[in-house]
């Protein structure tokens, strides 16, 4: 277990509300659950809270406590026990996670960390000189073949040296979003220098030849018809063109979500665009 | 190896469009209300009879799992939860299904959600996966629109798709505290029985699955459940993820077909070892919890169930860890223990206070400074760890130390031995 506790006195905000943005997002979120199980959306509440605040404060536990008729205390203990939750102010432009766990150790994890202690400040969870910066180390992020990893913000940035962690922080310093994900050539988790399988899928749509064929037989002996309403082929063909270009991280943020706002289905789930803090 | 034809995951490196347009370009969402109208048992006797064990780590059968859900409902509605919160140390399969190819996993629950009689289907994922909880919602928007899910949708099974997410917590991977978590609650795993197929999520049946097992389900029904049954060995077909990481040459993401050879998967995909293969040290074979084991045994081992648990091992989530001869092994387990250690949950006292323990006697043998008695002091605690606590977090971090002791007894001795001779170095100034 880790011993979590809140900030001191002197740091808490005196108050806490949500923003309007976030208070039509929190009636949408309690909207997924069953009528009575309101409790059910404290993780997505709290995580709300930090991205608004950039920290879990006590005043937003006692209010998000009231908003969703809970004792404050199971508020309390939801974020002491979540460690994704920040229970103190971190640095204004980045809050470096780096992940230590075992596959990113044997890659050179503990070298990531050296340099977040030289250049950020020799123990987690203290800011900066100039308060911009903080960092703690993390437990398995789940991006193990892109070892070593570290997560900022809300993106991860992978296959690290010392040197182009050092060029990260070098960007963020200068107030720029890096490039997300892996920091060298490959496709996201594929092998390094090209795929080994898969390769036809690298001329563009569709799927590997023989399947087809194999599915037609399947589909035919066991008497099930194939094809897919025409209805949703219209409705796909009207949808945005989200493909990803080779290569390339493409994020959500900037094709699909922030233009003209939200989604028309009404979804609610994904941050707002912009959340990095600035001080 | 697997032929291209046969991946089920055709963009898992998200190399064509994620969303719904590539989707069914790629195949997916064909024949799907067919399935449906094929009626639920004939579901789950093709889930039962492909073969397919859960893909979340211990391996239960995921037609078995299906069928324990109440035939008739007593007036509680069923659920379907999916286990996206992935977090054991070296997996990361689940992470490029959501990215890449989420419309696998939202087919897949609506005909698993179809077989159980849920109408509703909530999938948890990691508080961490930000961009993966964009695209997944994405995806799910997409679904909405095309109505492929929702009420009155194309398919006739009223169905509803939510996602929700955690906070890092290694412990809501297990199904029960995930349950807990979904609940507003701190993630502690409760006691079975009753099991979730009873009582679950709001106190109603419930069925959790891991993400892979459910985005496999449309395909092995297309392809058939002879197809996949096919592929791999008796009692472990079917394909699978393979998270390679540590000292190979190229570490990747590959679908693979079960008891592939571990030199095989190695050579083909991830570039050999660091150094070759007389570099090799150890194997971690199925992500941090399993047992490490000795190069020589793994090499020419087939990566399944089966074959690994003989090597008193496990498949696991078949994250494969790799560790060359650099490695220093007592403390690349050290920091196994460490990672149980932060993240057991507190409950059950052998393990709140046995992963504590337990890490701090390993840590001090990373560095010499222990006793060669305490290693049998070592084994005994975890061995007492070992199925005493309510679910299976106290085993996990017992079994990496079991098998560090089992196989690298004579490294610990060594570095004991080492830092006895000279316990207190003393810097010799220069001339």
């Amino acid at each position: 277990m880790a011993v979590r506790r809140l900030a001191p006195k002197e740091v808490q905000p005196a108050s806490f509300a949500f923003t309007a943005e976030n208070e039509a997002w929190a009636a949408a979120t309690i909207a997924k659950y069953p009528a009575g199980r309101e409790a059910s959306a404290v993780i997505p509440f709290l995580m709300r809270a930090q991205d608004q605040e950039g920290w879990v404060s006590e005043p937003a536990i006692r209010f998000i406590a009231e908003k969703l008729g809970m004792n404050t205390i199971r508020v309390l203990e939801v974020a002491t026990f979540y460690t994704q939750f920040q229970l103190a102010p971190i640095g204004t432009v980045a809050h470096v996670q780096v992940c230590g766990t075992t596959p990113c150790m044997l890659r050179g994890a503990e070298d990531i960390k050296h340099v977040c202690q030289n250049r950020i400040h020799h123990d987690p969870f203290h800011l900066s000189a100039d308060g911009k910066f903080s960092w703690e180390e993390v437990e398995c992020l789940g991006s193990c073949v892109n070892a070593p990893m570290v997560l900022i913000d809300r993106d991860t940035y992978e296959d690290l040296t010392p040197e182009s962690f050092g060029q990260l922080l070098d960007a963020f310093e200068r107030g720029e979003t890096p490039k997300a994900g892996t920091q060298i050539d490959r496709p996201h988790g594929g092998p390094a220098g090209g795929e080994t399988t898969l390769t036809e899928m690298l001329a563009g749509a569709g799927r590997p030849a023989g399947a087809d064929d194999m599915i037609a037989a399947n589909m035919a002996a066991q008497g099930v018809a194939r094809g897919v309403d025409p209805s949703v082929l219209a409705s796909a063909s009207a949808q945005a063109d989200v493909s990803h270009k080779p290569g390339a991280y493409t994020t959500l943020d900037g094709a699909w979500y922030t233009e003209g706002g939200k989604h028309p289905s009404g979804s609610v789930d994904p941050a707002p665009a912009s959340v990095r803090r600035t001080g | 190896m697997l032929a291209d034809k046969d991946r089920i995951f055709t963009n898992l490196y998200g190399r064509q469009d994620w969303g719904l347009k590539g989707a069914l370009a790629r195949g997916q969402w064909d024949g799907t209300k067919s399935f449906i109208d094929k009626g639920r048992d004939w579901i789950i006797n093709e889930m039962k009879a492909s073969g397919l064990r859960g893909r979340g780590g211990a391996g239960f059968p995921t037609g078995l799992k299906w069928s324990f859900m109440p035939k008739q409902s007593d007036g509680r509605p069923h659920y379907l939860v999916v286990n996206a919160d992935e977090s054991e140390p070296g997996t990361c399969k689940d992470r490029e299904i959501m990215r890449h190819d989420p419309h696998h996993l939202i087919e897949g629950c609506l005909i698993a959600s179809f077989a159980m009689a849920a109408h509703a289907c909530y999938i948890y994922i990691r508080g961490e996966y930000v961009r993966e909880r964009e695209r997944l919602q994405a995806a799910i928007d997409q679904a909405y629109d095309a109505r492929l899910v929702g009420k009155n949708n194309v398919h006739g099974w009223d169905f509803d798709i939510y996602l929700a997410h955690g906070a890092g917590a290694y412990i809501c991977g297990e199904e029960t505290a995930l349950i807990e978590s979904l609940e507003g609650k701190k993630g502690q795993p409760r006691l079975k029985p009753p099991f979730p197929a009873n009582a679950g999520l709001y106190g109603c049946p419930t069925t959790v699955n891991n993400v892979e097992s459910i985005a496999q389900v449309p395909e092995i029904l297309r392809r058939g459940a002879s197809w996949f049954a096919g592929i791999g060995k008796p009692n472990n077909q079917g394909t699978k993820l393979f998270c390679v990481s540590g000292h190979v040459n190229k570490p990747c993401t590959v679908e693979e077909a079960m008891s592939i050879p571990f030199r095989e998967l190695i050579d083909k995909h991830c570039g050999g070892i660091r150094g070759g293969w007389d570099n090799l040290l150890a194997v971690i074979p199925g992500g941090s919890s399993v047992p490490v084991v000795p190069a020589d045994q793994i090499i020419d081992c087939p990566m399944d169930f089966d074959s690994l648990r003989a090597l008193r091992s496990g498949l696991g989530t078949a994250a494969v860890i790799v560790m060359d001869k650099s490695t220093d092994i007592v403390k690349a387990i050290a920091r196994i223990s460490y990672f149980y250690k932060h993240e057991s949950c507190g409950q059950c006292t052998p393990c709140r206070e046995g992963t504590g323990w337990m890490w701090r006697v390993v840590d001090r043998m990373a560095h010499g400074r222990a006793q060669k008695r305490e290693i049998d002091l070592l084994l005994d605690v975890a061995n007492q760890v070992e199925g005493h606590t309510i679910c299976a977090l106290g085993d996990a971090a017992a079994w990496p130390i079991q098998g560090l002791i089992r196989h690298y007894r004579h490294v610990i001795e060594q570095r004991i031995d080492q830092y006895a001779a000279n316990p207190h170095p003393v810097a010799v100034a220069a001339e």
